[in-house]
């Protein structure tokens, strides 16, 4: 049975666990503590889907893209639209969950890495909503790329602290996030904003966006009577995918992680953490990254900030070795590409981190026949996206 | 009762330990030759040798500093290891534990890491992201190559701390206060209670760190527990002197560093 995992170690088969400074596992066992206790309360649920609900305006839609399917001509393309849900990505979901529990444990402050902003968004929004103070990290060099995701968290009344450690991008923001967390942790919230990091949070966050695939399951039976053939998300971290994949895992839907190959696979410049990567630890977990031969974590590239992470969360690499999802990889002028297509035949314009699932799923839709169907998490919307956008497009349109 | 004799009977003190810390090759695997044998001049009575990683989360700014100039000039865990005979071979006789965060260990195989260990003569191995629940098979390793897995606790491992300690082998490094490495270093009444606490438990002598800066710092932790130790404070010395090295007056630089050391552990 899949669904016994993470054990009580924290472990997804052979990954996950918690490797952590010594102390980090106090405060790491009062969250799973708490985190159980609020998991068996009906209460808690209730409040957590009544703010999905009436605040971040769930369900999303479910979306049949015809114009795309025709034009490809083969499955039928369905998009889980997360880009509607509120800030525009499936992000908020989490952020409201760890909210809810870090005020159940009357933790007035929080803490939240961000690499494209979106988390830290999300997690700026959920703390001037319930009334958190909130701190996030971001590397300066991704402060500079992300300018207007920097100016909408310090108007929602977050501290956006830059980190100049590192290469200065979301590797480096979530060290030193952590950092602060270790000598804070007494009255601080650690939000984390992906399925990785130490245990309990691979399993906490996938429970916070499981709500994409339970309604994607109900919405896809009631149009289809049936369950989609195959079902596609893009991966960094690996939240949306996890949110989307996990109440699909005992069914026999085929699932497929994209990851981001930047310039290409065989170039040192890709995200391609399960493709190119070997098992290792990064931040607390156990699972796959991108190292070099003496174990160092080498810097990762995309065009993408969000998928411009050299691990992955590790119920993927259990998933991976399993071979339950097939991963695959999809380089930035694919996802730009595919990009442009669903923006031109559908009106919707995607992050580019979505573009990556899409691309993959384009690709094998004209070879599936006319009967059978496909599912795309749409994780977020491309408004983010515009200045690099620009950049790529500004002379053809 | 402490353990008389740790570190393959190379250690005998159980009290009033110095036991600082460098990162292997910053700025250079010569310099750190240099520094290690006069720390052991100034009484150091066991060398912690760090391992330099691109991401160490339990450090702060400065060891992340030294590590970067380390990994910059090519250091890695196979190298540091190797750089163990040479400290031998150079005069360092006080026992040596390799400082490395996981992953370096996990690439290298468990296995060929402690093959490397015991063919380099290394007596200990500290990795500050293993924590207890994580370490079992390492621990089982080390021991069955004789070499000390040096484990850490922290005020906050409460009910951690009795498990722990009971199991430390070689020292127990006694995390002072919560956060990383070089901040300040506060020993409040409860600070003290915890590290009375753990010396209840502690088989081997119970070494403090983190945050230990000055002469004053030396003394109180003295008085309290059986060893301090020392690392960023003695990196932020290093680097006091990095001009001099880098325009070739290493001798006047390695005087000045002394100097400084002994005004630190007096």
């Amino acid at each position: 049975m899949l669904q016994v995992f993470p054990d009580v170690k924290g472990r997804f088969g052979d990954f996950g666990g918690k490797y952590v400074p010594e102390t980090l596992m106090g405060p790491l066992q009062e969250l799973e503590d708490a985190l159980d206790q609020a998991m068996e309360d009906q209460a808690f649920h209730d409040e957590y889907h009544h703010v999905l609900e009436e605040y971040a305006g769930r369900p999303t839609a479910l979306t049949y893209a015809d114009k795309i399917s025709d034009y490809l001509g083969g499955a039928k393309i369905y998009l889980k639209r997360e880009d509607l849900n509120h800030t525009g990505a499936h992000k908020l979901n989490n952020a409201i969950g760890q909210a809810l529990l870090a005020k159940r444990m009357g933790k007035e402050k929080i803490i939240a890495e961000t690499g494209a902003g979106q988390h830290g968004v999300a997690s700026a929004t959920v703390a001037a909503k319930f009334g958190l103070k909130c701190k996030v990290f971001m590397g300066e060099e991704d402060i500079r790329r992300q300018e207007l995701n920097v100016f909408r968290m310090k108007l929602l009344g977050a501290e956006v602290v830059s980190v100049s450690s590192g290469n200065g991008t979301l590797k480096d923001a979530t060290n030193e996030a952590i950092r602060y967390w270790v000598a804070n942790c007494e009255d601080h919230f650690y939000l984390i904003g992906s399925v990785v990091g130490p245990h309990p949070y691979p399993r906490m966050v996938r429970d916070f966006q499981r709500v994409i695939g339970d309604e994607s399951k109900k919405q896809f039976l009631e149009v289809e009577q049936d369950l989609p053939n195959r079902i596609y998300a893009c991966v960094g971290g690996g939240s949306n995918a996890m949110g989307m994949f996990y109440p699909f895992l005992e069914d026999d839907a085929e699932l497929i992680g994209v990851e981001a190959a930047g310039r290409g696979i065989d170039t040192p410049e890709h995200a391609a953490t399960l493709t190119k990567g070997a098992p290792g630890v990064i931040h607390g977990s156990l699972t796959y990254l991108m190292q070099d031969d003496n174990g160092q974590i080498t810097e990762p590239y995309s065009i993408s900030a969000g998928l411009d992470y050299p691990g992955i969360g590790p119920e993927h690499a259990h998933l991976f070795q399993t071979k339950r999802v097939r991963y695959e990889s999809i380089t930035d002028k694919e996802a730009l590409d595919a990009l442009r297509l669903l923006t031109e035949r559908e009106g919707i314009i995607p992050a580019i981190e979505t573009a990556h699932a899409l691309a993959q799923a384009f690709k094998e839709a004209g070879s599936m026949s006319k009967d059978e169907t496909m599912l795309i998490n749409l994780s977020g919307r491309g408004d983010k996206d515009m200045a690099t956008l620009m950049e790529h497009f500004e002379e053809e349109v | 009762m402490l353990t008389k004799t740790s570190f393959q009977g190379k250690l005998e003190k159980t009290e009033d330990l110095f036991i600082p810390f460098l990162v292997a090759g910053d700025p250079s695997p010569s310099m750190t030759i240099a520094f290690a044998l006069r720390l052991q001049q100034q009484g150091a009575d066991v060398l912690e040798l760090g391992v330099p990683y691109s991401d160490p989360l339990a450090d702060g700014p400065t060891i992340q500093r030294a590590a970067r100039r380390a990994l910059d000039a090519g250091m890695s865990l196979r190298k540091a290891i190797e750089l163990v005979p040479q400290l031998r071979k150079h005069g360092l006789t006080i026992p040596i534990v390799i400082f490395t965060y996981y992953n370096p260990v996990l690439r290298l195989g468990h296995d060929q890491f402690f093959d490397l260990l015991e063919e380099n003569g290394v007596e200990g191995v500290l990795i500050p992201d293993l924590p207890f629940e994580e370490s079992e098979e390492i621990r089982g390793q080390a021991e069955s190559k004789d070499i000390e897995f040096i484990s850490l606790v922290a005020p906050n491992s409460e009910q951690r701390i009795k498990q722990i300690a009971e199991n430390a082998k070689g020292f127990l490094y006694c995390v002072s206060t919560l956060g990383v490495t070089g901040g300040e270093n506060t020993m409040t009444g409860e600070s003290l209670a915890f590290i009375k606490k753990v010396k209840e438990y502690s088989p081997v002598p119970v070494a403090v760190g983190f945050g230990v800066s000055t002469n004053e710092d030396v003394k109180i932790v003295r008085e309290h527990a059986d060893g301090v130790i020392i690392g960023s404070k003695i990196i932020r010395l290093i680097e006091n002197e990095l001009d001099k090295i880098n325009s070739g007056e290493k001798s006047g630089a390695l005087k000045s560093f002394s100097n400084s050391i002994a005004e630190l552990v007096k």
